[in-house]
């Protein structure tokens, strides 16, 4: 089982879901703090379902504040590259040069896809620690090939 | 850096503050800051962490980021400053184009890095303030 839990989470980083930053949260992780990863993730996905729904109130009144919609953007892009969130930060990048250039339209498409890839992050995470749980501590992190 | 070379700086009794409005980014520096046996609090803003040393507390060490609410990390390393605040402030922040790291370096930091901080990052902040060694 213990293959198989890497195995989800080489794919993971194959994929392009999670990066460098990801191992290095594993690498913190100690008896005193085992789950440590599974605890931030947690707290990323409680703090950016906040951003997410400020952002969805924002768009759906219609009147493209673009400032305040580059902060909730930078705070979600802060959160997602602080955990390794490669193709949700990808798109928060994406989002805060069509806020500069004020283009109401592009910020619409991209949060879509924002939002889908954060969904589908989510459930791949929840998967992923629910079998890691179920194999057991690991004695080391190991970094993916 | 394996998990068992990593430095125990517990011995020196080092304090740190992390001040930040984040809470993946305050849970994940406060982790590092841990791991390396260095005592540590965490406040959301800048105007926090000048309350925080109005009120007597103080640290050898504080992570600052840039962009907060209330009070930003410019002004309340200014502030800091301006009290007599001698501890090694390091700005640790992703929105930095060069102007805008120029004022916070100007503001009286000590060091800056770019987030996310990692091991080696915090490492290389306390190895640059004299707090570590590197062997």
């Amino acid at each position: 089982m213990q293959r198989q839990v890497a195995l989800i989470k080489q794919s993971l980083f194959d994929q392009g879901y999670l990066d460098e930053q990801f191992m290095e949260l594993e690498e913190l992780q100690d008896d005193a703090n085992p789950n440590f990863v599974e605890e931030v993730s947690a707290l990323y996905f409680k703090d950016s379902a906040r951003l997410i729904n400020n952002i969805d109130q924002a768009l759906e009144r219609g009147s493209f504040d673009f400032n305040r919609l580059d902060s909730y953007m930078h705070q979600f892009k802060g959160s997602s590259t602080s955990i390794g969130a490669s193709k949700v930060k990808a798109e928060c990048t994406k989002f805060r040069e069509y806020c500069r250039a004020g283009n109401a339209e592009g910020c619409l498409r991209t949060f879509h896809q924002l939002k889908k890839e954060h969904s589908t992050l989510r459930k791949k995470l929840e998967h992923y620690f629910q079998l890691a749980r179920q194999a057991g501590p690991k004695e080391t992190a190991r970094r993916p090939k | 850096m394996t998990r068992e070379e990593l430095p125990n700086l517990a011995e020196s009794k080092l304090t740190a503050l992390v001040v930040d409005d984040n809470f993946v980014n305050q849970s994940i520096h406060q982790k590092l800051l841990s791991r390396l046996g260095i005592q540590n609090d965490v406040v959301c803003n800048g105007k926090e962490a000048v309350d925080a040393h109005c009120s007597g507390r103080n640290y050898d060490l504080i992570l600052m980021d840039m962009d907060m609410p209330i009070m930003n990390g410019t002004q309340a390393t200014k502030r800091l400053r301006e009290m007599g605040i001698e501890s090694k402030i390091a700005g640790v922040t992703t929105r930095a184009n060069e102007g805008e790291k120029k004022e916070f370096m100007e503001a009286g930091l000590n060091d800056f890095q770019e987030k996310p901080l990692t091991i080696s990052k915090l490492l290389s902040i306390l190895h640059k303030l004299d707090f570590y060694v590197q062997t």
